[in-house]
């Protein structure tokens, strides 16, 4: 690669979490993200990845170490609407239109009317919902409603973008359209990502690079890189090359997986 | 299609009730009882046709005190629902005062706000006040502070205000809390006025069912007694239709209607 070496954009050192009741979720955390990346994060159930978003979004604190966001920290970062999160559920607000819901972000950080519904028509047009903007959440798929989320995240054009598992209940088909979406939004747009999931295939086809994060207390135990060629869809999935690496990476997650027999939180 | 589900719905309860006004004439037929004690089905119609217009009346006034009862209710129960959501404090040291609305003898206390705030139409709405606030404090309560943590992350992530929660959270979310806690008062604050009335009746010419209930008793007109009584119920079941009603188009967006956008 002949381009310039981006600067780090999420930079972890020594970074723990314990919580309140003792348990300690996150420990000895090194990371660097660099700008424009996206970074998939797998690991066995309960081992901290959630919380390892959750800390780069300011909604968590550390306990050990230091997270920065663009050498900043999270929550100031967070501050001036340069990062978003996408929840595991859709999260819309059921009293609320589609159009509404997308451009709540914005109403709460203020921003003047007019630049909200300007910013909430370009993002439900960038996810195909331009027509269900009026429509209230209870009308949509489940599909959809993750849609209308994914654009809610992006109303505020942030230079980060967490996603906490935001497809895992979704069927397989409409899972892989709304992964095409997904990366056609960041191609297009180029934010960084941090998107955690628990399925190989997923973690292999979004990232860049693939975290694998052990058993908790979660540590990263494989930083793989992922070679294949962009843009990526999901028909790559079936490829002889995309398979090399998912079994890579399921070779480490198997190794970082606890001991148990009956686990099937571990899904591909 | 909905209509002809509703008159389904209403079909079993109708024929019991039917069932139970030929049972009640015939056992009065049988036994013959004096009318002053129980009077046939016939004779309460009877009874009810001839002071239609007394009936009538009689329900509209305990009506305005139930309403106006349900509105106090909504009003103040709102406002201590939303301090009881925003001040832990507050709610930890005023709750145990809260359940005292709830068990206090309502027969008790009627007299008591006769004689501080004299008979009529306000001693009436305060004592339907008191016997229905209880339900929207709780549930009010209840759905203002039982947000779904991923919304409050959501609102985090924007780092709402607390009033910005409050607004744009806690209390369009609490809707359906305050709805279900809005039709168990309905039906209260009707025994609340009614209740009222025996103790503050509007004065002779200006009777509630309440009083109306109270002086046919007093007079042995049993037919009138019993017509009053079926008023006072049919009024708690408009009441709590009204409001059920008015909730369901409430929560109408919920369950996915077309909205407006701007």
């Amino acid at each position: 690669m002949t381009e310039p070496v981006p600067a780090p954009h999420l930079e972890a050192r020594g970074l723990g979490v314990r919580f309140p009741g003792g348990v300690q979720a996150l420990s000895d955390l090194d990371l660097v993200v660099r700008r424009g990346e996206l970074l998939a994060i797998i690991g066995p159930s309960g081992c901290g990845k959630s919380t390892l978003l959750r800390v780069a979004a300011g909604l968590a604190p550390a306990s050990a170490g230091l997270l920065t966001v663009a050498g900043e920290p999270p929550e100031r970062a967070r501050a001036r609407r340069a990062v978003a999160f996408v929840f595991q559920d859709p999260t819309l607000l059921p009293w609320r239109s589609l159009h509404a819901n997308v451009r709540l972000p914005l109403e709460l950080a203020r921003v003047p009317r007019a630049e909200q519904d300007l910013a909430a028509d370009a993002a439900l047009a960038l996810v195909g919902l331009s027509e269900f903007a009026a429509a209230a959440p209870s009308a949509l798929s489940g599909g959809m409603k993750m849609r209308a989320s994914l654009a809610r995240a992006l109303v505020g054009r942030p230079e980060l973008l967490l996603l906490d598992e935001p497809f895992g209940a979704l069927d397989e088909l409409t899972r892989e359209r709304l992964n095409d979406e997904l990366l056609r939004l960041w191609e297009r747009d180029r934010f960084t990502a941090l998107a955690v999931t628990h399925s190989v295939a997923e973690a292999v086809l979004l990232g860049d690079r693939v975290l694998v994060l052990s058993a908790r207390p979660g540590r990263i135990v494989a930083d793989i890189r992922v070679e294949l060629p962009r843009p990526r869809r999901a028909a790559l999935v079936g490829s002889p090359e995309f398979a090399a690496v998912a079994a890579e990476v399921r070779a480490r997650l198997r190794a970082a997986a606890p001991p148990d027999p009956s686990d099937l939180s571990v899904r591909t | 299609m909905k209509l002809a589900s509703a008159a389904r719905a209403a079909y079993p309860p109708l024929l019991v009730f039917l069932g139970f006004l030929g049972l009640w004439q015939l056992a009065c037929a049988a036994l013959a009882l004096p009318t002053y004690l129980v009077p046939t089905p016939a004779e309460v119609a009877r009874q009810a046709v001839e002071h239609a217009g007394e009936l009538a009346q009689a329900a509209l006034l305990t009506a305005i005190g139930a309403l106006g009862g349900l509105g106090a209710s909504l009003l103040v129960g709102g406002l201590v629902a939303v301090l009881f959501s925003q001040s832990r404090t507050a709610a930890r040291s005023l709750y145990p005062y809260a359940i005292f609305l709830q068990t206090v003898p309502i027969v008790a206390v009627a007299p008591l706000i006769v004689v501080w705030f004299g008979t009529g139409l306000q001693s009436v709405i305060l004592t339907a006040a008191i016997l229905s606030v209880f339900p929207i404090i709780t549930n009010g309560t209840t759905g203002l502070v039982r947000v779904d943590p991923q919304l409050l992350e959501l609102f985090a992530m924007s780092d709402a205000s607390r009033l910005q929660l409050l607004l744009k959270l806690r209390l369009p979310g609490s809707l359906p809390y305050f709805v279900a806690g809005a039709k168990i008062s309905g039906g209260l604050a009707v025994i609340g006025a009614i209740v009222g009335e025996f103790f503050a009746g509007f004065g002779a010419d200006d009777l509630g069912l309440g009083a109306l209930i109270l002086q046919t008793s007093g007079r042995l007109q049993t037919a009138y007694l019993f017509a009053a009584i079926f008023a006072a119920t049919l009024l708690g079941l408009v009441l709590f239709g009204a409001v059920a009603l008015l909730g369901e188009l409430a929560l109408r967006r919920w369950r996915g209607r077309e909205l407006s956008v701007h």
